[in-house]
């Protein structure tokens, strides 16, 4: 992606941090916030690609009714980002191709 | 099932908050859900939280949501955060999970307080990463004071549009454009009701004191915007629309996007209770009386979900559907609850005369109902717009037919984006009103769980009860 563009924070210095990883690369996070929040301010704002056609996408509602924030949290698929809240050591991945975890699908 | 209570409130905004303190105070076991980690609903989000300067940029109208926060502090009122309900039955047992480990309890009473989701907002282009709700840009400034990437754009209509672009600004941020893309026609609508509205004045004082420090700011506002286009390669990179006669191309690196607020009607369609349609709101509610009891014994309806009426009104509709409650319970008279009710009945009518004009006047604009043929309008499974046009022809005739054509509404959001946009399509289409052409039939789990969750319920006598998910 050509340009890395960051959500700010408003009080930038303050709050305990977190240190998480996204694919691999440090995310310094506050604690109490979402990964969804915490990937947005470090400038990851696409987490997945859509099972259908490949599309990037990122979160939409951070409300989660639309689960276009889904993520890989800790080897486990299709968490919600903006539910989530971040942990000291999180291991967060991009989630590519199929959805395994469908609506109802643990029937 | 172990865990019973008197009273199981589904959501800890206003609505559920305020019904908590009443039926709290009078001693009723009384279980809160609530999916997000702290109480306060979208409005208060993070109210228990929010640092002093947060709350100033948010406003007086946010900060006063702490004073909701005592009714959790009843020794009978246990408030379960980060628990999302999955499934509701008739017979009033709720499942919820909460961190991955997924219960249920059995309750006398349920009130529904689940509040509003932003309406669909279909366009190209809607779905780049960098274009989202301007309520989810609000979340983020409320649970952690962050600001969007610059250039920044709003784009749509609705009071909540003004609020958030006049909450940056207090916040420093001063946002790019405001695209509005109220149609021209709606004030001549509204007007009529609008002698009603002056009899609370108070939301028409606000919106225009709003729109007053935006202008004042120099926020360059482009009125009954149409044609929305989002570009980008992999993420938001521009807005192309047409406003004053003449194309426009603004560059941004986020795209806020709302388009006014609709109940959240999973649980109650889950259940199967009577919904009506709202010709002046655009949108369904569940059909409730005074006290928000539904088309069935046992559930009520409080707040937004109930029908859109703010924040300050989804509080008074808590508290009187908690005093219907009491008196089911037989803790207090039918005389008692009346004269208990009276102020708060007062209070709802007054809150609702500024309704119908502030609904006219923002009602959606006709391309984000029925949008061009290659718009996405089923975000999860990636159906167009012209892909419902097509099962119609094919002899598809309402929303659940839909499904079956092409997955439309079948994925993890089950509908939540794009079930008011498939069933005006089709209705426009078919030449039908929504009411005839109806809403999708929504099942359990209400959000996809998982087998492991599911396997972490504590089994006991009434294993057997166990809904198959
Ligand atoms: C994103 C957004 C931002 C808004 N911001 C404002 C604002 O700043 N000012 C304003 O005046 N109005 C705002 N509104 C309008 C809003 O509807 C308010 O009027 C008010 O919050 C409604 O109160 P309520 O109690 O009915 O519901 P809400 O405050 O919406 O509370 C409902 C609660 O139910 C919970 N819930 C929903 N489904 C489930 C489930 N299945 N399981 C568990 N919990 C669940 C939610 O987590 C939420 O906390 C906003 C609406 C939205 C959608
Ligand atoms: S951003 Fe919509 S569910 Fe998380």
């Amino acid at each position: 992606m050509r340009n890395v563009l960051h959500f700010k924070r408003l009080d930038e210095a303050s709050g305990d941090t977190v240190e998480l990883t996204f694919e691999g690369e440090p995310v310094t996070a506050r604690a109490g916030e979402t990964v969804a929040a915490a990937l947005l301010a470090a400038g990851h704002i696409s987490g997945r690609q859509t099972p259908v056609s490949g599309s990037p996408r990122g979160p939409y509602c951070m409300m989660g009714a639309c689960f276009d924030c889904l993520v890989e949290i800790d080897g486990e698929a299709n968490r919600q980002g903006c539910m989530t809240q971040v942990r000291d050591g999180m291991v967060v991945r991009r989630m590519t191709g199929a959805r395994d975890v469908d609506r109802g699908s643990a029937a | 099932m172990s865990e019973r209570f008197d009273v199981a409130i589904i959501g800890a905004g206003p609505a559920g908050l305020a019904a908590a303190g009443v039926l709290g105070q009078a001693g009723c076991s009384v279980t809160l859900l609530d999916e997000q980690a702290e109480p306060g609903g979208q409005i208060y989000r993070g109210i228990g939280s929010a640092s002093g300067p947060r709350k100033s940029v948010l406003g007086a109208d946010y900060a006063a949501g702490a004073s909701l926060l005592p009714s959790l502090a009843h020794d009978s009122v246990t408030h379960i955060a980060g628990a999302t309900v999955w499934e509701v039955t008739p017979e009033r047992d709720i499942y919820y999970s909460q961190a991955g480990k997924a219960s249920g309890l059995k309750a006398e009473h349920v009130l529904v307080a689940t509040g509003a989701t932003e309406r669909p907002m279909p366009f190209p282009g809607w779905t780049l990463p960098g274009v989202m709700t301007a309520g989810a840009g609000q979340i983020l400034l409320k649970t952690a004071g962050m600001l969007p990437p610059s250039p920044c754009v709003l784009a749509g209509s609705g009071p909540l549009l003004f609020l958030i672009a006049a909450q940056y600004l207090a916040a420093g941020f001063k946002i790019d454009a405001i695209v509005e893309t109220t149609p021209r026609g709606n004030l001549a609508k509204a007007l009529p009701h609008l002698p009603g509205a002056l009899l609370n004045n108070k939301y028409l004082r606000k919106g225009l004191a709003m729109l007053a420090s935006l202008r004042k700011a120099g926020i360059p506002h482009y009125k009954a915007s149409t044609s929305l286009v989002a570009e980008g390669d992999g993420q938001v990179e521009a807005l192309k629309f047409t406003s004053g006669g003449k194309p426009h191309r603004l560059a941004c690196a986020s795209l806020l996007i709302h388009n006014g607020v609709v109940p959240n009607v999973q649980i109650s369609r889950s259940l199967n209770l009577d919904h009506a349609w709202d010709s002046l709101q655009h949108c369904w509610h569940p059909v409730t009386d005074a006290s928000g009891a539904t088309s069935l014994a046992g559930f009520r309806v409080a707040g937004d979900g109930g029908g859109i009426a703010g924040a300050e009104a989804a509080a008074h509709g808590g508290r009187l559907a908690a005093l219907a409650i009491l008196e089911d319970l037989g803790k207090i008279t039918g005389g008692e609850r009346q004269a208990r009710s009276s102020d708060d009945s007062a209070a709802l009518k007054w809150h609702g005369r500024a309704r119908p004009f502030l609904d006219a006047l923002y009602a959606p604009a006709r391309e984000f109902l029925e949008p061009a043929d290659s718009t996405i309008v089923c975000r999860c499974e990636e159906v167009t717009a012209g892909k419902i046009r097509e099962f119609v022809d094919l002899g598809c005739l309402g929303p659940n037919q839909a499904k079956s054509f092409g997955r439309a509404g079948m994925g993890p959001c089950q509908g939540r984006y794009c079930g008011l946009t498939v069933s005006s399509v089709i209705a426009a289409k078919l030449g039908k009103e929504m009411d005839e052409v109806g809403y999708y039939r929504i099942r359990p789990p209400l959000k996809p769980i998982t087998l492991r969750e599911l396997a972490s319920m504590d089994l006991d006598d009434d294993a057997d009860e166990r809904p198959a998910a």
